[in-house]
């Protein structure tokens, strides 16, 4: 028990149980899914289909804070992407041509490698810190996705784009399986191979992996490549589940969310060690919290400050020193002081 | 050769980073101000370009001013106050016969209304309200947002009258704290207070955005089984939520119907393909009551000081009728 307890997933995941079973008690029939027109419906798959967005971008995010960087840009890479993908479709003859679909994906995703590069270059080789390199992207990437959909909401009608982020394969939500290939891929990638003690070596000292042989410049670049492929992907399931290009609003704020994620799946700020599981989870805490905004009624004047007690709590339970003192006051005739070794342990 | 490609890059991104930002410079159709051409000069300054909507009434407003004969000088605030102040500014300055402006907030515009005042110059605000004294500008023209609500709530009324039931009803409301959203739910739940059988069962704010009104409605659907109603703030969130709908096995119109407000072109197709039930208008083409309000004020008549832009409402056969004519 103590060594699960210790497991340093155990407190995301113990979080995100005690949502679900709150939800199970405001709303009995949350667990249930059933088949609806040949796919699952149900609350849980909403909360997959609709984190999914946010489990790509907080994946991308990881892989950036790792290296002790930070990447704000990726909710304008979310509109940038849709807006391309979804005006090049409007533009085809047939749009419900797979060809259309395929080129437009194939812009947008490249656009989106190109925006990487662009925050990469700034960070590693210009030298810019991470957080003002891409402010930039972030302040004037919204621009160019109105300049792209001329400031209107491009509609689109095509089955095969909205397959990516509203349509099923086999009954599940396409969206849910490009996320777990994307997340198998990245995590077999990072830790099959010494591709993630190569970036967490960067991330917690650049300088000393510098001289011990480590290419710290094209990992970091390798980094916002990546975290912008992501965001990439989320932009395009964002506007095919809604069939539409939104550039004022798609992604709007996405990038704090991603940032929470994985500061709630236990990575830190500082750059170094990084925990994949760890953001999936947090991500999906993020999208039940939503959800459970949305099932339990919360008024909408106040939902913003349920999610910040939410949050902050989850920090809290999170944190080894607050329950160590909580801990302490409980049972004051317990051990003196946990040893630090354990609190490092949990951190 | 990764230099050269960063320099590229640097080049590109810059350049479509200025272009977007050259959208917004002052367009003048005759450089100087009114020198004796007998012609009234309007100066107007425009929030920004957010959406088709504001598109619209931006098109309105130019197309209004060249058929009336009336000069005009426009200007794009993108969405800041400073702009927005510096281009008033500078029409007093180019002693404009009347300022027009959409206000991008509603507080801090006292002083700049003052100059307007000094140097006697008619201001009238479009669309949005400023919380400035009264006698501080000549009229306000905009939608009545209370009244759009009021007027769903009548068609609710009106459809649900002979139910024997309880109406569930499920609001989406627009980004809290904004005034359209505000009112619109108050006007909304004012009238249906009539009925003691509709309850408005769920209400969520979905940002005025497609993505958050389908997400809403999809948690919204979950959590309840029997919806009757839904009632979004605007066109877009209701087209998002009937894509939540036809995810939960539903047919939009039919078992659950729609009412939205706003009447632009997407939502007006959704209604003539019975998807939507009934929408009711917040017009953005006020550029010709704009354009009648500027000769009367630069005639030196008193305006009243609220003129509610002319607004309808639609039911599916009246936007099949209007739709191949739609401007927005």
């Amino acid at each position: 028990m103590k060594a699960l307890t210790k497991h340093r997933l155990f407190w995301p995941a113990a979080i995100l149980v005690v949502m679900l079973l709150a939800n199970v008690i405001v709303t009995p029939t949350f667990f249930r899914i059933e088949l609806k027109n040949g796919h699952l419906y149900g609350s849980l798959i909403d909360i997959m289909l609709y984190g999914a967005p946010l489990i790509l971008i907080a994946l991308g995010m990881t892989m950036v804070i790792a290296t002790g960087g930070i990447d704000l840009s990726v909710g304008a890479t979310v509109a940038i992407s849709g807006a391309l993908a979804c005006s090049i479709i409007a533009e085809q003859p047939d749009q419900e041509a797979v060809g259309g679909v395929l080129t437009a994906v194939a812009f947008a995703l490249g656009l989106s490698l190109v925006l990487g590069l662009w925050n990469g270059l700034l960070v590693a080789r210009i030298g810019i810190q991470p957080i003002v390199a891409t402010l930039i992207l972030m302040v004037a990437g919204r621009g160019v996705a109105q300049l792209i959909t001329d400031g209107q909401i491009i509609t689109i009608n095509s089955e095969p784009y909205e397959l990516i982020g509203g349509g099923y394969l086999f009954g599940f939500p396409f969206a849910v399986l490009v996320v777990a290939v994307v997340v198998a891929g990245t995590a077999v990638l990072i830790r099959r191979t010494a591709l993630g003690l190569l970036l967490e070596a960067v991330g917690g000292n650049a300088e000393a992996s510098r001289l011990v042989g480590i290419r710290a410049r094209r990992l970091l670049v390798l980094a916002y490549v990546f975290c912008a492929f992501c965001a990439g992907i989320a932009g395009l399931m964002i506007s095919s589940n809604i069939r539409a290009a939104d550039g004022n609003n798609a992604g709007l704020w996405i990038e704090l969310d991603a940032i929470l994620a994985v500061v709630i799946g236990g990575t830190s700020l500082m750059g170094g060690r990084f925990s994949l599981a760890g953001t999936v989870l947090g991500a999906l805490i993020i999208q039940t919290l939503s959800t459970t905004i949305y099932t339990t009624g919360v008024p909408p004047q106040v939902t913003l400050v349920f999610k910040a007690l939410v949050v902050t709590a989850v920090c809290l339970i999170q944190s080894p020193a607050f329950r160590a003192k909580v801990f302490r006051r409980r049972r004051p005739t317990g051990p003196a002081s946990p040893a630090p070794a354990e609190a490092e342990v949990a951190a | 050769m990764l230099k050269k490609l960063s320099a590229a890059l640097t080049a590109g991104l810059l350049a479509s980073v200025l272009a977007a930002c050259g959208g917004g410079g002052e367009t003048s159709a005759s450089g100087g101000g009114d020198a004796g051409s007998g012609k009234i000069t309007l100066g107007f300054s425009q929030v920004g370009s957010e959406s088709g909507w504001r598109a619209a009434n931006t098109k309105s407003i130019k197309d209004s001013a060249a058929t009336a004969g009336i000069d005009l000088k426009f200007s794009d605030a993108q969405q800041k106050q400073e702009n927005q102040i510096a281009s008033i500014r500078s029409y007093i300055q180019q002693k404009v016969d009347v300022i027009a402006f959409s206000p991008v907030v509603v507080t801090g515009w006292d002083a700049v209304l003052k100059e307007a005042q000094a140097a006697k110059i008619p201001v009238i605000l479009t669309d949005r309200a400023v919380d400035s004294d009264a006698s501080l500008y000549a009229t306000f023209i905009g939608s009545d947002f209370v009244k759009e609500g009021e007027e769903v709530g009548k068609w609710a009324l009106e459809e649900f009258k002979s139910a024997s039931g309880p109406v569930n009803i499920v609001q989406l409301e627009g980004t809290v704290g904004s005034a359209p959203a505000i009112d619109r739910k108050k006007g909304f739940e004012s009238i249906i207070a009539a009925n003691p059988n509709m309850k408005v069962i769920a209400s969520q704010s979905g940002d005025f955005t497609r993505a958050k009104g389908k997400e809403v409605m999809q948690a919204l659907l979950q959590a309840n089984p029997k919806i009757d109603l839904l009632f979004a703030h605007n066109d877009d969130m209701g087209l998002g939520a009937i894509e939540a709908i036809k995810a939960a096995g539903l047919k939009p119109g039919a078992d659950i119907k729609i009412a939205t407000i706003d009447a632009v072109k997407d939502g007006m197709t959704a209604l003539a393909a019975n998807e939507i039930n009934f929408i009711a208008e917040c017009s953005p083409l006020l550029g010709e009551q704009l354009m009648e309000l500027t000769k009367k004020a630069a005639a030196g008549e008193t305006l009243e000081k609220r003129i509610v832009t002319k607004e309808t409402t639609f039911t599916p056969q009246q936007a099949a009728e209007v739709l191949s004519t739609r401007q927005y």
